[in-house]
């Protein structure tokens, strides 16, 4: 094990975590505003992945290209959910509208069950195998790129949420939701924004990381696991800490993968998890809701 | 009983009756149907004393079926213990695995959702350890000898024994946890449990011990469960970390009683009698509707079948979100409405 070796995990597992990073943002960005726990996150990532693979096929899109298109269908997708179907649910108690979401789940997993099989696909891109060497250390073209368009998309929800008048209206639903409604603000109409906004996060998330691993329709499940983690560990409903959650869950899994072995770095996510929601719940940035 | 209205005793001696007297007429298919839907009421009983009684939601609970699964599986394989024996074992690491989860869950203070995803993190930590446990078989599992003629008769020392073996056992399984969930639910500690449901600052306000009691519900509910697991390994004979700790099946657990309705005492067995007939049913359909080319022939009938029960599931939240059972009471008048009850 020499520091080489280590470094070079510690680069990849930070640009993989910034994927994860921006995933969990869609998770938390949900969660933040319209306290639902999306069960379903792990499915409509993997719709994500499915489309830019499509796009792929039919039109040898990159799936780098395909992340806004990726980003506006999920966008839909999501908003119909908030607009149809979760709103109604809200009045429920959480282990309703985790049914409710579950049962979402189950259908959209076998859906693409159905249609694309159980087999593993991914892309095959000329500049797959590259990458760039800076003195002994070596990073991956792909993972560069991933990460790069990770930042540019959490950076572009970053600034809408600070600067638009709509992120500040949903900014303003999330810290009062009486107050929202009596200074007049469509509280529902946001909330299916924002539901949308936050699929619109996970699908471009799906195109991205289509760069990096092959899709199959039971990696749904454990992309959901994976968000919680990561979200919870960064602090539920804050944005910096999705993606600071990310970057250690991704660096974490590198290492444990490097230093123990590749099969056991979930079990290594777990146990940071348990170790987070035990020493400070509310998340390392998140505040403690009362 | 006394809350039972006439046709509502007709309806439960009927009930006991024809489970009783099951394995005389019906095929062997029926039967094995029938002990899936009664394992799934045993465990979602045990599931809804968490949730239903004390508020306490698990998504999570396949681990302690897990560790009693493996537990007595191991005894019997390596060791030579009967699940007889192996049971209390069971039991003893499931309980103290759910004391682990409460005491670090309540200690800290963890509530609602994030108490959820505790038990799930739990969960999948141990599954994960059991992929990388060589002892107990692993990811290429842990099998539980069986041979040609322990098919036969009756051993309930070994469990090993006829389908209607099985049967009984669960049948005896599902029906005691029922009364003694019964029995626990009108007693003094069910009233406690309740009142921390539906408002633990108010509960600990009149001095009912909130930690003290939620532990009891957690560590019964996980030792309830922890014997389910018991009954998974020696029925099933194959166990894989991933078949029995995966958080699918948490999730199976969680689907019967909140479909029967959350809460209450019959809502697990009603739930479970509904969503697994409805599983074959809709796996009958999808290959019926193949036979007849409206569907294509290499279409997956387990997607097809997955995706028509999702939609039932997430229909009955829509329509029916207090569960599916204090409706039908109510449609068929078999409980007297609460102004009459002596």
């Amino acid at each position: 094990m020499d520091s080489v070796t280590i470094i070079n995990a510690l680069v990849s597992g930070l640009l993989t975590g910034l994927v994860y990073g921006l995933s969990a943002l869609g998770l938390s960005v949900i969660f933040g505003v319209i306290r639902i726990v999306n069960f379903a996150h792990g499915e409509l990532m993997v719709l994500g992945m499915y489309l830019a693979l499509m796009l792929f096929r039919w039109f040898g899109l990159d799936p780098l290209w395909s992340v806004p298109i990726g980003a506006a269908a999920l966008f839909v997708v999501g908003y119909a959910l908030q607009h149809f179907v979760v709103r109604r649910v809200a009045y429920l108690p959480d282990h309703m509208q985790f049914l409710l979401l579950a049962g979402i789940a189950i259908m959209l997993v076998s859906g693409c069950l159905v249609v694309f099989g159980p087999d593993a696909q991914g892309v095959q891109l000329p500049y797959a195998l590259d990458s760039f060497a800076i003195g002994s250390l070596i990073i991956d073209k792909v993972r560069l790129y991933a990460a790069l368009a990770a930042i540019a998309v959490a950076s572009a929800l970053l600034l809408f949420f600070k600067y638009s008048s709509t992120g500040r209206a949903i900014r303003a639903c999330a810290d009062n939701y009486l107050g929202a409604k009596v200074v007049g603000l469509n509280v529902d109409r946001l909330y299916a924004l924002t539901f949308g906004i936050g699929a619109a996060c996970i699908g471009a998330a799906g195109c991205i990381i289509l760069l990096l691993v092959q899709v199959h329709p039971y990696l749904a499940p454990a992309y959901t696991l994976l968000a919680f983690v990561v979200v919870i560990v960064g602090g539920m409903g804050s944005l910096f800490g999705a993606l600071l959650g990310g970057i250690l869950i991704g660096v974490s899994e590198e290492m444990a993968s490097v230093v123990l072995q590749p099969s056991l770095k979930t079990a290594f996510s777990f146990g940071l998890l348990i170790v987070v929601l035990l020493l400070r719940p509310q998340g390392l940035l998140g505040r403690v809701v009362r | 009983m006394n809350d039972l209205t006439v046709s509502g005793r007709f309806a439960l001696v009927v009930l006991v009756a024809v489970l009783l007297a099951l394995p005389q007429f019906a095929s062997g298919y029926v039967l094995s149907v029938t002990i899936i839907c009664l394992y799934l009421s045993f465990v979602g009983q045990a599931w809804n004393m968490m949730l239903g009684f004390a508020g306490l939601l698990s998504i999570g609970h396949a681990l302690f079926v897990g560790l009693g699964a493996y537990t007595s599986g191991y005894l019997f394989t390596k060791h030579g213990v009967p699940p007889v024996i192996g049971v209390v074992a069971a039991v003893a690491i499931a309980m103290i695995m759910g004391s682990i989860i409460g005491y670090l869950g309540f200690r800290f203070a963890i509530g609602g959702v994030y108490f959820a995803l505790l038990t799930i993190a739990f969960s999948e930590f141990v599954r994960i350890l059991l992929d990388h446990a060589k002892f107990l078989g692993g990811t290429e599992g842990l099998f539980l000898p069986v041979t040609q003629e322990s098919r036969r008769g009756v051993d309930l020392v070994n469990l090993r024994g006829a389908p209607q073996m099985y049967y009984y056992v669960i049948l005896a399984l599902a029906g005691g946890a029922f009364l003694a969930c019964r029995a626990l639910l009108h007693g003094r500690i069910g009233y406690y449990w309740r009142a921390i449901r539906d408002n633990p600052e108010a509960a600990e306000a009149v001095g009912v011990h909130i930690f003290r009691f939620r532990m009891y519900a957690v560590v019964l509910s996980s030792g309830m469960a922890g014997i389910a697991g018991v009954f998974y390994a020696f029925y099933y004979n194959n166990l894989f970390p991933e078949q029995v700790l995966g958080i699918e099946r948490s999730i199976e657990i969680t689907l019967a009683p909140i479909v029967g309705g959350v809460g209450t005492l019959f809502g697990p067995i009603f739930g479970a009698f509904i969503l697994t007939p409805l599983g074959e049913f809709l796996t009958y359909a999808v290959d019926g509707l193949k036979e007849s080319g409206i569907i294509a022939k290499n279409v997956k009938t387990d997607g097809v079948k997955l995706m028509f029960w999702g939609l039932a599931v997430a229909l009955i939240v829509l329509l029916q979100p207090k569960g599916l059972w204090p409706w039908v009471c109510k449609l068929l008048g078999l409980v007297k409405p609460p102004g009459e009850r002596g």
